[in-house]
């Protein structure tokens, strides 16, 4: 049964010099990491890091420039959009916003991804459906719709859909954010526990390093494009490298600047032309 | 001048690279057809897209029916012809007035609310998450609109058209006092099924396909925020009522013989 000592020292995911942009600007500059399988890995990083971009990458939504993404041993870059679809369903994601379909209600949500991609009765879908809603604790609440829902709630029905087919890989994006502290304990006693119970690959991109830091295994902490420090969340806060002191300890000026890039601050004040750029410009 | 030559070189590409993705999208959708156990979309859509414009349909239709029998029955009778009011009215309305008005309110009506509804689904992670459950958008959101659009602007002209044949009728023979009988049995011997209403019918279709085609591209392709989903959606109506007008010019050139 224990899924995670059979695949030990197995990589799940393998990120290989991955090149990516936006428009002109570099996103990752050949960025390079593993996930072990069964483990819980943090993904963390400042705001704008391109650690939501990482997830779509690995989830397909995205293509590199250059570099190897792979899924089980598949290279998700080369896939043809069937395979991709095939390969997306041994993966669940939960979206920062929930992004339930709005137009069905938390049963139909949770019940969506059983009905396309298998063809069990209508009574085992409903008996299936009821056990993943139990499991998020929300099985009283299956016939309200995602309007009627608090955000922790939409959370954990979105987690309760991103688990129906029992993803071998299970990605969160900010699964911490704008959560109150009740709902936060919630939501990290259930990653740990489906991580546990199911032995899912799990992935957590977050900025929240506490919450992080007390379910994952392995920590990478990514900047400029690269992974600028990685191990236990323990051996990570005992690094002494100044950037990830700053992030680790939420310094607001360090390395990485408080400031976005601009011009002489003396300068543009006195400076008249400004004034006129801004104002007829 | 090397600016503005590099701005419309921009805009030139900018244009091509929207309609390379707009047709992308859809040769992709339009492939994917509605499955049977997937009926259900399609009806939905029907239903929110043709029948919800039923009643303005018929609002409209009748009201354009009406002046147009009060304004042609003005300038007829002044030669003594009031009786081909009938005839003049119904190929009026089965040939241009029909399916381009129409064609104008399904983009006002449906056209706007499903780049709206698209572009919030995008916005708010739906569609990517379909997609990350494996379920492709472009079979499960667009293609039952796209044929939804294609199966109900006919019908939706037509019903224009009757219901303004209707109007008129009421206005000419019931109000103004044209003899029934010449109105309808001119309109009987004036109007052929193949020469005008099969292709008013044509181009309703083609009407139903362009403004579905715009409102789903540009749901599809809208900035996920607040503004940029107004702004796809006032790109909808714009785009679509004058891509109706500018066709409907073409498509009569083509099929009217001139």
């Amino acid at each position: 049964m224990n899924l995670k000592a059979k695949n030990a020292g197995e990589d799940h995911i393998i990120i290989d010099e991955v090149v990516f942009s936006r428009g002109r600007r570099r996103i990752f500059d050949g960025i390079s990491l593993r996930v072990p399988r069964g483990k819980i890995v943090g993904i963390m990083g400042p705001s704008g890091t391109g650690k939501t971009t990482l997830l779509r990458l690995i989830g397909g939504q995205l293509k590199p420039e250059s570099g190897i993404v792979e899924v089980d041993g598949r290279r998700i870059p080369q896939l043809s959009r069937k395979d991709l679809f095939d390969v997306r369903k041994s993966m669940g994601m939960l979206f920062q916003s929930g992004a339930l379909f709005t137009d069905l209600s938390v049963f139909e949500n949770v019940a969506f991804p059983l009905r396309i991609h298998t063809d069990l009765p209508k009574d085992m879908i409903r008996d299936l459906v009821l056990i993943k809603l139990q499991s998020v604790g929300l099985r009283g609440a299956s016939d309200l719709f995602p309007s009627e829902l608090s955000g922790g709630m939409s959370r954990r029905v979105a987690l309760a859909r991103a688990i129906a087919l029992d993803p071998r890989l299970i990605m969160y994006d900010e699964p911490f954010a704008g959560l109150d502290p009740i709902a936060l304990g919630v939501v990290v006693q259930l990653i740990k526990d489906l991580n546990r119970v199911f032995g899912m690959t799990s992935i957590i991109v977050s900025h929240d390093i506490h919450e992080t830091a007390s379910i994952a295994d392995l920590i990478y902490v990514i900047s400029d494009g690269k992974v600028i420090g990685s191990g236990a969340p323990k051996e990570l806060f005992e690094q002494d490298a100044p950037r990830i002191q700053q992030f680790i300890k939420g310094l607001p000026d360090g390395p990485v600047p408080f400031h976005y890039p601009a011009t002489d601050f003396r300068a543009q004040l006195l400076s008249v032309d400004s004034v006129n750029q801004r104002q007829f410009g | 001048m090397f600016a503005s030559i590099r701005h419309l070189g921009q805009y030139g590409i900018d244009l091509i690279t929207a309609l390379g993705r707009a047709g992308s999208i859809w040769w992709q959708a339009i492939w994917r057809r509605p499955r049977l156990a997937n009926a259900h979309l399609l009806f939905r859509q029907i239903y929110q897209l043709g029948v919800l414009s039923v009643v303005i349909t018929i609002l409209s239709g009748f009201s354009i029916g009406a002046v147009l029998a009060l304004q042609g029955y003005n300038q007829l009778v002044k030669y003594g012809s009031e009786s081909a009011l009938g005839l003049g009215v119904a190929l009026v309305l089965v040939m241009e007035i029909g399916p381009v008005v129409s064609g104008l309110l399904f983009a006002g009506r449906a056209g706007s609310a499903v780049t709206a509804e698209i572009g919030l689904m995008k916005a708010t992670e739906q569609l990517s998450s379909m997609e990350m459950i494996g379920v492709d958008p472009l079979q499960r959101i667009v293609a039952p609109r796209l044929w939804a659009g294609f199966i109900s602007m006919p019908i939706l002209a037509l019903m224009f058209s009757v219901v303004g044949i209707w109007g008129s009728s009421l206005i000419g023979v019931d109000w103004l006092g044209v003899y029934e009988g010449a109105f309808w049995s001119a309109m009987q011997d004036g109007v052929d099924f193949r020469s005008h209403v099969l292709k008013g019918i044509i181009k309703s279709i083609v009407f139903g396909v362009v403004v579905t085609w715009i409102s789903v591209y540009q749901g599809y392709e809208a900035e996920p925020t607040s503004e940029g989903i107004s702004r796809a959606t006032t790109r909808t109506v714009v785009h679509s009522s004058v891509a109706v007008l500018v066709l409907d010019f073409f498509l009569t050139l083509l099929m009217f013989n001139f």
